[in-house]
């Protein structure tokens, strides 16, 4: 869709200044693009590469190494169900199956409201609170198929303002002062850090210090 | 075992292979080590150039350092004492032939139909090495065959294993990581960006350091079978660099260069320019045929009448002859054509055809070699055309130095350049200026600003310049045109003044013409004779020779492989002087703008058809061999001067090369010890010794133009891809050269009010053009840069060569 706006390119170079390196604001840069967006458009990493001042074939690397950045528009609640196996011993299996027909899409696709994607995903870690269901990357534990028409309903009807819009990172964002930045100076810089060099030295073959 | 015993034994580090006691090199890598000591590991994603990744799992060998036998990837281990590799147990077999068939999973077997088959280290490691049967009865993985990532690359991912290898190089080596892995586990695949191809300059080598056939080369692709190629070693002759190349032909037609690993010169790596640019040399456009003009068009004559012809021409009075251009001719050529010359007393004999700088520059500054001028701790001045664009293959040399080495590089340029990213610092006088600025330099007087340089930077470049000398570190300055539209005589100036200030420094020549060195050596100049011997009598330089046909006093005009109407930067002087003159010979591959314009075309055998030799830019001899047979009746250059000579009636007495190559090494004392017949076989080639140490004669200093206030001062200089003869004629890079376009400081482009790319009127004198113009940060203010020889505009028009600088107006 698009590059970054302006309030978040101003957002992206105070992000970038956190880091020794530009190149290393690379992630926190492609979740801002997402959460503009909802996904990371071509335009927006091309906004990336100059930001960083690296090739946009690089920055197309590292975003599409990490899975939850989605290159292609997705619904504003991603629902992962999880069908890995404590889920599929206590339906997990079912569970999808159910939203794919009440949502009439299968998985990876947008339904035609644009609320959902479907994502059929590996374990979760919440084994014992099978079978469970991300919306958004929230969880939703121990879910019958009532309980997960109740989500979808109460997300339509508008009562689920505890979940954000796919790709918000958090509801509160962390601003750090610029005075407050610690570490940002490059490691070929950076002097021995005091803690390093008050350590006694090790040891030689001989067993002197 | 005593450790004492051993390593008194042998020097270096001492192991065991195979349970030989050895020894290897401090820090050698155990691959490397094992391959000298005549034990070869099969690898994919390792290269000796390349870092080690230790990707492809390949090269798994049973290690024992002390705590028993484990498999350890050689490619990432480096030798320490005392270690026990084993390359031939069960273990380090079984797991090699894993290894191959977790290749072969996913690699489609259309070896019958790849290019690669026959030649590929995945085959020939999976008959060596592999299992022989697979147990994968799934179905393979399936993309897209093969996607051009370039004009030049395709790239098939089925067969693509992810050794990492063109994608370390395009970020290591090139610089340009255009491409890189994209997604993840089993659909990881090399991709570029949508829509942003793959166009490095130094693509093709990619294709060469691929272990599969995932890269292919447009231009060889599906043309031969390995099995079908036979190979000869030169050397690449499109720039100054002397790459050392290995040629391949299949049914006497040249298919394909691969770069050859020269310690000294090119490691391996070749530009694209170089490695594909060999097919003009198949194209239906090369010369076949002797040519005389008739009316507006050529008839084709017998070779008897165009030496006879050519005879005449020359012998009309050895003052009204005027010779341009040498460069493309072997080093035996250049001497028998010198000789000819010479012995017809014309001396108006140019090889530098007004787009270089001076000759004595090149002959008499002290020389150094790449490998020197690139070791670790030493300065590199660059006060040269951006080498990238120029010598590309230099250019990795000095990025490596600069990145790799922690090599200095101060860089004194008209604009940024591609090494201005490294560089520890950069300073762009203004058009005009550089003389002056290295003057301010070296008396250290350096005020608030001197030619548009800040006082405080110019100091600090003359402190980095003038420390290195002081403390013993290599300073070399690599001298250059880096402004077609400014006077070469400011070039001078300044080697002047950086004498002063580092009387050690040492210099390379960025020439662009490739064997310019050896034409200048050769004496095809106008106040040198062979071996750079100073003429007593003088003759006239390009310039001049083109001013005294303007004022009727050349008859004759002979080019030797030279295309002044294209290259020279004055475009109008060079076409009166074509105008006034009787008689233009040329003798060339092509007809070029020039070529085209000559009376009578004499067609001479090119790149690939000749054998001969090359000098490179530090004076090193390499070998060009024939690999197929010349093109219709086109012959060597030096059989034409021979053939000239006699029609003269002068005996030269050549009838052989070899006969050339003795009387060469007779007369010039630096080829007297040159042993022709191991030129083919030597690693890097001999370095001549000039053994000259006259100091070059500056003249006066060249005048500071006064600033037009209303005006840019224009800098011309050229791009890798431009619509050079070469590169015209080659079918796949024909298509590369981008568009003319003025590009000014972002200052100044404000000033104009445009939109970036739009069209503008510039104007130098009464000359005007348009162009579409863009800002660019590399550009000082002040200064417009256009690039010389692009299509959409002839900037040769609006240079006169009479101003030291020029300067043009823009207007909406």
């Amino acid at each position: 869709m698009s590059r970054l706006n302006t309030a978040n390119e101003t957002l992206a170079k105070e992000i970038i200044a956190r880091y020794p390196r530009p190149k290393s604001a690379l992630i926190p840069l492609l979740h801002l693009a997402q959460e503009q967006d909802g996904y990371v458009a071509d335009d927006a990493m091309l906004h990336l590469a100059e930001l960083v001042g690296v090739e946009p074939a690089e920055v197309l690397g590292t975003c599409t190494f990490y899975e939850m950045f989605k290159r292609e528009p997705v619904g504003k609640y991603i629902l992962n169900i999880c069908t890995n196996l404590s889920c599929q011993l206590t339906g997990g299996e079912e569970l999808l199956h159910h939203a794919e027909k009440t949502l009439g899409i299968r998985p990876g696709d947008i339904s035609d409201d644009g609320l959902f994607t479907i994502e059929d995903v590996e374990c979760i870690a919440a084994c014992t609170e099978a079978p469970c269901m991300q919306v958004n990357y929230r969880y939703e534990y121990r879910l019958s198929t009532d309980d997960f028409d109740q989500v979808i309903s109460d997300i339509r009807a508008g009562k689920r303002k505890d979940l954000p819009e796919h790709g918000t990172l958090g509801l509160v964002r962390q601003h750090i002062p610029a005075d407050r930045l610690a570490g940002i100076e490059s490691p070929e810089e950076a002097g021995t850090p005091d803690w390093f060099a008050s350590r006694q030295p090790a040891p030689d073959e001989s067993g002197k210090a | 075992m005593s450790t004492t015993e051993s390593t008194e034994a042998v020097t270096g580090v001492p192991f065991f292979l195979n349970g030989q006691a050895l020894s290897a090199n401090d820090g050698e890598l155990l691959i490397d080590a094992c391959e000298r000591n005549g034990v070869h590991i099969p690898r994919f994603c390792y290269h000796e150039r390349l870092t080690p990744v230790g990707m492809c799992r390949m090269c798994l060998v049973e290690v024992d350092t002390g705590r028993g036998a484990a498999l350890q990837p050689s490619c990432m281990l480096p030798v320490t004492p005392e270690m026990k590799v084993n390359t031939e147990t069960e273990a380090t077999k079984r797991a090699q032939s894993g290894i191959l068939e977790l290749f072969l999973i996913n690699h489609p077997l259309d070896c019958p139909v790849c290019d690669k088959g026959g030649e590929c280290p995945l085959q020939d490691n999976a008959y060596a090495f592999g299992p022989g049967e697979t147990r994968f009865v799934e179905e393979k993985r399936h993309y897209e065959k093969p996607i051009p990532i370039s004009d030049l690359v395709n790239l098939d991912r089925e067969r693509c294993i992810l050794c990492d290898r063109c994608t370390r190089f395009s970020k290591e080596v090139a610089g340009d990581p255009l491409i890189h892995f994209i997604d993840r586990g089993n659909e990881t695949q090399v991709n570029t960006f949508p829509d942003h191809p793959f166009s490095s300059y130094f693509s093709g080598n990619t294709v060469q350091i691929c272990p599969v056939g995932a890269l292919t080369a447009t231009p060889y692709r599906f043309k031969a079978r390995p099995w079908d190629l036979t190979a000869t070693e030169s050397t690449a002759t499109v720039d100054s660099t002397g790459a050392r190349i290995a040629l391949q032909s299949s049914r006497d037609e040249m298919v394909r260069v691969l770069g050859v690993d020269s310690e000294a010169v090119n490691w391996g790596w070749l530009s694209d320019k170089e490695r594909f640019s060999y097919e003009a040399a198949n194209s239906d456009a090369r010369l076949t045929e002797p040519l005389a003009k008739a009316g507006s068009s050529f008839d084709s004559i017998r070779w008897n009448n165009a030496i006879g012809q050519t005879a005449k021409a020359l012998s009309i009075g050895s003052d009204r002859v005027g010779v341009l251009g040498g460069a493309r001719l072997s080093v035996e050529a250049q001497y028998v054509w010198s000789k000819l010359l010479q012995g017809s007393g014309i001396s108006n004999v140019d090889a530098n055809i007004g787009d270089g700088i001076a000759a004595d520059l090149v002959l008499g500054l002290p020389k150094t070699t790449i490998a020197e001028a690139v070791a670790p701790g030493s300065i590199i001045v660059l006060m040269a055309p951006d080498p990238k664009e120029e010598l590309p293959t230099l250019f990795l040399r000095l990025r490596h130095a600069a990145v790799e080495s922690g090599v200095t590089i101060v860089e004194i340029t008209p604009t940024a350049t591609s090494l201005t990213t490294h560089a520890s610092l950069s300073i762009h006088p203004a058009p005009g200026s550089l003389g002056a600025v290295t003057e301010a330099m070296a008396n250290q007087l350096f005020g608030t600003s001197v030619g548009g340089v800040d006082g405080s930077d110019l100091e600090a470049v003359a402190a980095t310049i003038a420390k290195g000398s002081t403390d013993g570190s290599n300073v070399t300055v690599i001298v250059g045109r880096s402004n077609l539209a400014e006077s070469a005589d400011f070039v001078s100036d300044a080697v002047q003044s950086l004498l002063r200030l580092a009387p050690e420094a040492k210099f390379l020549p960025a020439l662009r013409r490739g064997n310019l060195m050896g034409a200048l050596e050769m004496g095809l100049t106008p106040e040198f004779g062979p071996g750079g011997n100073p003429s007593d009598e003088p003759g006239l330089d390009t310039e001049a020779i083109l001013r005294a046909a303007v004022n009727g006093k050349i008859d004759t005009l002979l080019l030797l492989g030279a295309d002044p109407i294209a290259d020279f930067p004055d475009r109008n002087l060079v076409t009166s002087a074509f105008n006034e003159v009787n008689t233009v010979v040329a003798v060339d591959t092509f007809l070029t703008d020039s070529s085209a314009r000559a009376d009578l075309v004499l067609p001479a055998a090119g790149f690939g058809e000749v054998d001969g030799s090359f000098l490179n830019l530090e004076g090193r001899l390499s070998p060009l061999q024939a690999k197929v047979t010349a093109k219709g009746q086109a012959r060597d250059d030096w059989m034409i001067a021979a053939e000239i000579a006699e029609s003269l009636g002068m005996d030269l007495g050549f009838t052989t090369l070899d006969e050339v190559r003795s009387d060469l090494s007779a007369s010039i004392p630096s080829f007297g010890a040159v042993d022709w017949d191991a030129l083919g076989r030597s690693d890097d080639g001999p370095l001549l010794d000039q053994g000259r140490t006259w100091s070059v004669d500056f003249g006066s200093r060249t005048e500071v133009p006064a600033v037009d206030g209303y005006g840019l001062a224009l800098a011309v200089d050229r791009k890798l891809w431009d619509q050079g003869t070469m590169i015209h004629n080659s079918a796949t890079l024909a298509e590369l050269p981008e568009q003319a376009q003025l590009s000014v400081s972002a200052i100044d482009f404000e000033k104009l009010g445009v939109r970036d790319g739009e069209v503008v009127t510039i104007e130098s004198g009464s000359i005007r053009a348009d162009v579409g113009v863009v800002a660019d940060t590399g550009l000082p203010r002040g200064t417009a840069r256009i690039h010389f020889r692009l299509p959409g505009l002839d900037i040769g028009e609006l240079i006169d060569c009479e101003q030291s600088v020029t300067t043009i107006r823009v207007a909406r």
